[in-house]
């Protein structure tokens, strides 16, 4: 798997089964995705199908029962430094006993690569970006959720991952604050270049943020839907949202969520 | 006195001290006045007395001093032992497995049941007592360290792994200030059990300590001393307790910010 022609991160027949009482759940039943190296990837699918499965299994935090991962055409065993896993409990991801500076920090820290002050220098940078400069003597307790998930998203771009996988990053905050995330994210992902892998349940979310979106069917889960988003880039939290192609791509998601579900008769009706 | 005064006086600290200074006055009530035998319940004021009379000619300090440093060289090997242990166990299931059923067997023996064989081996001296109070100042930290590791909440460790952090370096980045809070209240668990062995093992076997000063001042018939003894045990365990506490509340006072947080 090191030809040029194979896509910069590949899932190859990834499956899951876990060890269940009498028996086995199978979370995921042969997934596989070609992931170009820079776009921004959002997997939906009904809740409890594996998508953070298939995440983890991604990320090296998990091993799968079957199939592979390949990232720059190396299979993938162990986390990978190249890539950083955003947890949707942000606040248990985040270090209590660490100050926001020392969180952001904890990820250079163990590289290895910079001194003191240039990790110093790195991280404050960080913090300036996702708008916290003044709370670097925080702790994350003291802080709203939207203000620790940034803390979480500048601990994981500190390091300057080629990928972020992101688990429902936003899916704990309320509307307001979300919208200000996500324009955060895009903007962070055209000016740093890196590859997103984004689990969402939110159609709409998925849409807005992505070049491609993926759906996958109910567990055990395979992919259902598989479509490129060809919207204007930057894109507009109002405007995008009202272009006729991005209810068509709306339509043909939630149509595919509702059948998943066994809302035919909804999802024909809003046909 | 007005009526909110009153109110604070009766829901403070300060009635309990009072409670205290109460116990007292009629104990030298009863004394001075015939009620109790005097030999056995002396007067408060000559206890006291006696008490700055020791302390003022340093007779005190010197039985005082060799029973603090036994009392803190055990109590600080067999909480860093337990500390140790209590990580592997919690994170290796092998050494769970292996020592498990030992300390579990070994923890309901009281401490003061060991004495005579570890007086076969290590003497009546020195070792002897600091090896007791290491080993009953032992078992409360691993417990709690242990059940800290178990208790660890695996998101945090599943980031730092995404940081690429593993074996040693997650021990002692992430468990070990994860598990600080349940550490601590196994080395204030242990901090009164060591006060305990220490004054028991100087009671059985020694030549000095504050132990054996309460007890030989009982057999020489020098009871105002016993008692001024055991006020000194009372001022010692209070302090050390307030000081461990006041450490406590530095050290974690992140994890009181952070409870604080998740319970609103
Ligand atoms: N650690 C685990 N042990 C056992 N079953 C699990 C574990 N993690 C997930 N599952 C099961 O696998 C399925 C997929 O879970 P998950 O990947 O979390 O779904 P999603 O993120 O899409 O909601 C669910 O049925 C879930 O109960
Ligand atoms: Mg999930």
């Amino acid at each position: 798997m090191t030809s040029s022609t194979a896509a910069y991160l590949c899932a190859r027949g990834v499956r899951k089964a876990y060890a269940a009482p009498g028996g086995s759940t199978v979370a995921l039943s042969g997934v596989d995705v070609d992931i170009e190296r820079g776009t921004f990837v959002s997997i939906i699918g009904p809740s409890g199908c594996g998508k953070s499965t298939l995440l983890q299994i991604i990320a090296g935090l998990v091993p799968a029962s079957g199939g592979e991962i390949f990232l720059n055409g190396r299979k993938v065993e162990e986390p990978p430094p190249p890539v950083i896993y955003v947890f949707q409990q942000y606040q248990r991801s985040l270090f209590p006993w660490k100050t926001v500076q020392r969180n952001v920090a904890y990820g250079l820290e163990n590289r290895g690569a910079y001194d003191a002050a240039e990790i110093e220098r790195r991280t404050r940078e960080l913090i300036r970006l996702v708008k916290l400069s003044g709370f670097e003597n925080h702790y994350p307790w003291q802080l709203s959720g939207g203000m620790q998930q940034r803390v979480a998203i500048a601990r994981a771009l500190v390091c300057r991952p080629d990928v972020l996988l992101m688990d429902e990053p936003f899916s704990s905050v309320d509307a307001l604050t979300r919208a200000g995330l996500q324009e955060l994210l895009l903007q962070l992902w055209r000016e740093l270049k890196f590859t997103v892998v984004f689990v969402t349940h939110d159609v709409d979310e998925a849409i807005y943020l992505s070049t491609r979106v993926v759906a996958l069917s109910r567990a055990p889960a395979r992919v259902a839907v598989d479509i490129a988003i060809d919207l204007p880039h930057p894109r507009d939290q109002i405007a995008t949202r009202e272009l006729p192609r991005y209810l068509e791509y709306r339509h043909r998601l939630l149509a595919q969520l509702f059948a998943e579900e066994g809302l035919e008769s909804t999802a024909r009706a809003a046909a | 006195m007005t009526d909110s005064q009153r109110v604070v006086f009766w829901r403070s600290r300060w009635l309990g001290v009072a409670f205290i200074a109460a116990i007292l006055a009629v104990w030298e009530i009863a004394s001075a006045s015939g009620m109790v035998p005097s030999l056995s319940f002396p007067r408060v004021s000559a206890i006291l007395v006696t008490w700055w009379e020791i302390l003022r000619s340093g007779e005190l300090l010197r039985e005082l001093l060799p029973s603090l440093l036994r009392m803190f060289g055990g109590y600080l090997v067999g909480a860093a032992l337990g500390v140790l242990i209590g990580l592997l166990m919690g994170s290796l299931r092998t050494v769970y497995y292996l020592l498990e059923p030992i300390t579990e067997v070994l923890r309901p023996i009281p401490s003061p049941a060991y004495i005579p064989i570890v007086i076969l081996f290590l003497g009546i001296d020195d070792e002897m007592k600091i090896f007791m109070i290491a080993f009953a100042s032992f078992f409360p930290v691993l417990l709690n360290t242990y059940s800290g590791v178990r208790a660890v909440d695996p998101v945090q460790v599943q980031t730092a792994r995404t940081f690429g952090v593993k074996g040693r370096k997650l021990l002692w980045q992430i468990v070990l200030p994860s598990a600080a809070p349940f550490i601590f209240t196994g080395m204030r668990i242990s901090l009164a059990v060591a006060l305990i062995v220490m004054v028991i093992s100087e009671m059985v076997a020694a030549s000095n300590g504050i132990g054996y000063f309460i007890l030989a001042a009982q057999r020489g018939f020098k009871i105002q001393e016993m008692y001024a003894g055991v006020f000194t045990l009372a001022v010692v365990g209070y302090s050390f307790n307030r000081l461990f506490l006041l450490i406590e509340n530095q050290v974690l006072a992140w994890h009181y910010g952070h409870t604080q947080q998740q319970r609103n």
